[in-house]
């Protein structure tokens, strides 16, 4: 069979209508995805900040107590929910992730941020750190404390009473005699005084 | 009447049946190669940042966690890129003078965002979750490589159908306990098939396959 010239010439206007046809429109739809950029406002967020005064649904922070670990001026000295197992390896998963760069995981203060020149956070193992009610350790999360900023936009509430219960943990177990382990279990500790571990996390 | 071709050529015609065969199968197989390229998904190709943030110096060298900035990595689709006043949690002290840094400090001081380049940016019609992958234990670095030994971020994986389905067809070759998600230097151990069963069962993690799995 025998093609003719016009079909020849037309290829080349095959060729480019169909590759005229490739476009990304579906790739890139006009829509927000989170933290796309968007000239429609000025300062090109897309993730618009809340007018100040909003509560979103289910956010409402009634409990005055629970939100800010105080009863009226004073800080409360209880988790203002029941803790158990789950509440203090929460709390210590909390911890590890936004505290110990600074405070240590044995909270001493010599975490590796301090060691690269951030300001060295008093160790909780002092005497007035181990006398603050719990709602203290509350407090200086959701509003920072000295050269701590606040962590209100990185640890949930509750979480944040987790923490502090973590924090208790830790004030108990570094402060421990051998008198505090039951008789039948003393065998299974390490040799005294070993070296705890601490360092950068693998 | 004499013939037009030598009898030769009759070795010249077959060649060229079985070439064109051949070519065409090279062609496909060398536009399928290119296609699934790191050239053609831009993988491993660094991303120059308005601020050089290296994730070699902060999760290998100082160790911190994932989610001390991509805070919503747990509970939503959205890891979440830290905003600028997570930054200066250390840099208010720490490097506060450098100039590498005057963007941060100039974001936080006028309350405009620092614009980041997207280093992974799937195609809209995907609708690809964070919260669920890590609730399942699949580790950060199963996609992102290795996170510890980027001076500049880069995108790891092809983020091809293919790839995405490589896990959803097999997760037990590549899921991981729970507590080992967030450990950026975590190897796969010997007997992975064997463990990967166990916990994908332990982890009710369904192979879905399905296309509105992803998109919708």
């Amino acid at each position: 069979m025998r093609i003719r010239p016009l079909a020849w010439m037309s290829l080349p206007l095959i060729a480019g209508g169909v590759t005229i046809g490739c476009r990304q429109d579906m790739q890139d739809q006009p829509k927000y995805i989170p933290l796309r950029s968007d000239n429609f406002f000025a300062d090109g967020r897309s993730a618009r900040p809340v007018p100040e005064g909003t509560v979103a649904r289910g956010l409402l922070r009634a409990d005055k107590v629970f939100y800010t670990g105080k009863m009226g001026n004073d800080f409360i000295d209880r988790i203002p929910f029941p803790v158990n197992r789950d509440v203090l390896l929460r709390g210590q998963d909390r911890f590890n992730v936004y505290c110990s760069p600074c405070h240590g995981r044995l909270g001493n203060g010599l975490g590796m941020i301090v060691r690269r020149g951030l300001k060295r956070p008093p160790s909780y193992h002092i005497d007035r750190l181990r006398q603050v009610p719990l709602g203290y350790f509350y407090d200086v999360i959701t509003n920072g404390f000295g050269a701590m900023p606040d962590y209100a936009m990185q640890i949930a509430p509750r979480d944040r009473w987790s923490v502090a219960a973590y924090i208790r943990v830790l004030q108990y177990s570094q402060n421990a005699s051998i008198n505090d382990v039951p008789a039948e279990m003393r065998g299974e500790l390490p040799s005294q005084n070993a070296p705890a571990a601490e360092g950068p996390k693998k | 009447m004499s013939q037009i071709f030598h009898h030769s050529t009759n070795t010249f015609s077959r060649l060229s049946i079985f070439g064109g065969i051949f070519i065409l199968a090279f062609l496909v197989w060398a536009w399928a190669e290119l296609n699934a390229s790191d050239y053609a998904t831009r993988a491993k190709v660094p991303v120059e940042q308005p601020v050089p943030f290296s994730h070699e110096h902060h999760v290998g060298g100082l160790g911190i966690d994932c989610r001390y900035c991509h805070t919503s990595v747990e509970n939503s689709s959205f890891a979440g890129i830290p905003p600028t006043k997570i930054c200066m949690n250390c840099h208010s002290q720490i490097w506060n003078t450098s100039a590498m840094l005057e963007p941060v400090r100039t974001s936080f001081r006028s309350d405009e965002s620092i614009r980041w380049i997207r280093v992974h940016d799937l195609p809209d019609y995907v609708y690809f979750n964070h919260s669920i992958h890590v609730a399942k234990g699949i580790g950060c670095t199963s996609c992102h490589g290795p996170i510890n030994k980027m001076p500049l971020t880069w995108q790891q994986a092809s983020l091809q159908m293919a790839w995405c389905l490589e896990c959803h067809r097999h997760p037990e070759r590549f899921v991981r306990p729970r507590s080992e998600v967030f450990n950026v230097t975590y190897q796969p151990p010997a007997n992975q098939e064997e463990l990967g069963r166990k916990l994908v069962r332990e982890y009710k993690i369904q192979s879905l396959t399905s296309c509105s799995t992803c998109h919708r």
